[in-house]
């Protein structure tokens, strides 16, 4: 059967991780290749990160830094930011990538999805949605925005229409990103989590406010075929971090959700 | 590590190398003279697979040195699927080592694609299948699966929404159709294996196939 997925995701500043709140006040976690080998150590499903400041430094993902998580990790490893093109793609799956997530400039450049698609595969191309609650308008039916450029852009355009499109455009995952519920540990916003995984055929990801693992346990019976955790496992700011492994046992123990176990993920290798 | 346009050549190379196995990417088979085992890696697509295994010039050297002389072949993904007769995939004529077809899941019934981690269940007792764990997961990034004709070549199976062959081996000819290179511990102690079988036991079990 196949199993739920815990995707341990961090955001990279110049080889370092780095968590913020709600989009702002950064602070650091350590270095990403070594966090990276902790999370795979540890037994987490799948890896994902963010280079944070490529988009807006107008450059690719950091290869450097890609390359290193990568000879640490044998789970699938996805990788976001500065992505604007084939060659962009190229690189970064040459690294050792196993999956692009476009967000930003999938906005812009919707085409970048099919090319992509095209180039390497629908399994390849993760769309990554930042969305906000706005209310219901004739605009945005769904009552959820998309926004971009670290959450700071409004686009006017429907949650529900754009997860849709991408999904027609080739997009082969759905990442949905609750920009009010990220940073607050309070639990996803499983409306539009919902919403997106019954529009869509293609897995979604739930991200954004996971603080416990009944909140990861809560994104999967809301339909979510695997679910983004950050905080969580090694934020400093929380009071009580997670492992993986406490996670997988409550989902399976208390939830009676499919997992692979963490038993699976210790070995010599 | 067969190295073609769109193949995840880089991140086998990446585990063969932790595992400390020697191990290189080749691009054509001028540069494969000296290799031993093969492996082809794959994402992509079928059609676009073959057209780059055919431009290459791969089709003919492997048919000899795998098919021929019985060198060892791990397929992976991709890899696997092209080792049937055809897929349905972009109605590519495949290399046609294994008899069946390879199709795509109902769609409709089921999230396409097929993508996480998965159990696999041994069916065979090749020494490949024999490396298997009793029971572990894998993962798994497909849209189409592999519909072998001989039951007798499929070593392992999957269930997502049907069983269908997961692993596949006859003789000297291996394959998976999760990603073994990104399955954690389980997958790396069988990429390990793969490049320990020996030629002797793969004989045999070429033998008993047949």
């Amino acid at each position: 059967m196949l199993t739920t997925r815990v995707i341990a995701c961090f955001d990279v500043k110049g080889g370092r991780v780095t968590k913020a709140r709600r989009f702002q006040d950064n602070v650091d976690v350590g270095d990403a290749a070594e966090v990276a080998r902790l999370m795979y150590a540890d037994g987490v499903d799948e890896i994902v990160f963010y280079d944070i400041t490529a988009s807006p430094e107008r450059r690719r993902a950091d290869l450097e830094t890609v390359r290193a998580v990568a000879h640490n990790v044998f789970v699938p490893l996805t990788v976001g930011g500065g992505v604007r093109d084939l060659e962009d793609m190229h690189a970064v799956l040459a690294a050792g990538a196993e999956k692009i997530s476009i967000d930003s400039m999938a906005v812009r450049n919707p085409g970048l999805i099919t090319a992509g698609s095209k180039e390497f595969g629908r399994q390849c191309m993760v769309l990554s949605m930042q969305v906000q609650r706005v209310g219901v308008s004739t605009a945005v039916p769904s009552g959820y925005e998309v926004f971009i450029d670290g959450a700071r852009v409004a686009t006017g355009m429907d949650a529900l229409q754009w997860a849709r499109r991408g999904e027609e455009l080739g997009a082969g995952e759905i990442v949905v990103n609750s920009i009010d519920q990220d940073g607050t540990h309070a639990g996803y916003d499983l409306e539009i989590t919902r919403a997106v995984a019954d529009a869509v055929r293609v897995p979604v990801i739930a991200s954004g406010g996971a603080g416990t693992p009944e909140h990861v346990a809560h994104a999967f019976r809301a339909g979510a075929s695997a679910a983004i955790v950050s905080s969580m496992l090694y934020s400093p700011r929380l009071e009580q971090n997670y492992s993986v492994d406490d996670i997988k046992r409550s989902l399976s123990e208390d939830f009676g959700l499919p997992v692979r176990p963490t038993t699976e993920a210790a070995s010599a290798h | 590590m067969i190295n073609y346009q769109t193949g995840n050549a880089q991140s086998v190379l990446f585990a063969l190398h932790h595992l400390g196995l020697e191990a290189r990417l080749v691009a054509t088979p001028e540069e494969a003279q000296d290799v031993d085992r093969f492996i082809l890696p794959g994402v992509g697509a079928a059609d676009v697979t073959m057209a780059s295994l055919r431009e290459r010039g791969w089709t003919e050297h492997l048919q000899e040195r795998v098919r021929g002389e019985g060198a060892p072949f791990l397929g992976v993904c991709v890899g696997l699927q092209v080792l049937f007769e055809h897929s349905r995939e972009g109605d590519a004529d495949c290399l046609g080592w294994l008899p069946g077809e390879v199709v795509e899941f109902r769609r409709g019934e089921l999230r396409v694609p097929h993508m996480g981690w998965n159990a696999v269940r041994r069916t065979s007792s090749h020494p490949f299948a024999t490396a298997l764990p009793a029971a572990a997961h894998f993962y798994f990034v497909n849209s189409y699966h592999a519909l072998p004709a001989d039951e007798a070549d499929v070593a392992g199976v999957t269930e997502y929404g049907a069983e269908f062959a997961s692993v596949v081996a006859r003789g000297n000819v291996m394959a998976t159709q999760f990603h073994i290179d990104k399955s954690g511990p389980v997958g790396l102690a069988l990429l390990s294996s793969f490049a320990e079988l020996g030629a002797d036991e793969l004989r045999a079990a070429a033998a008993t196939a047949c």
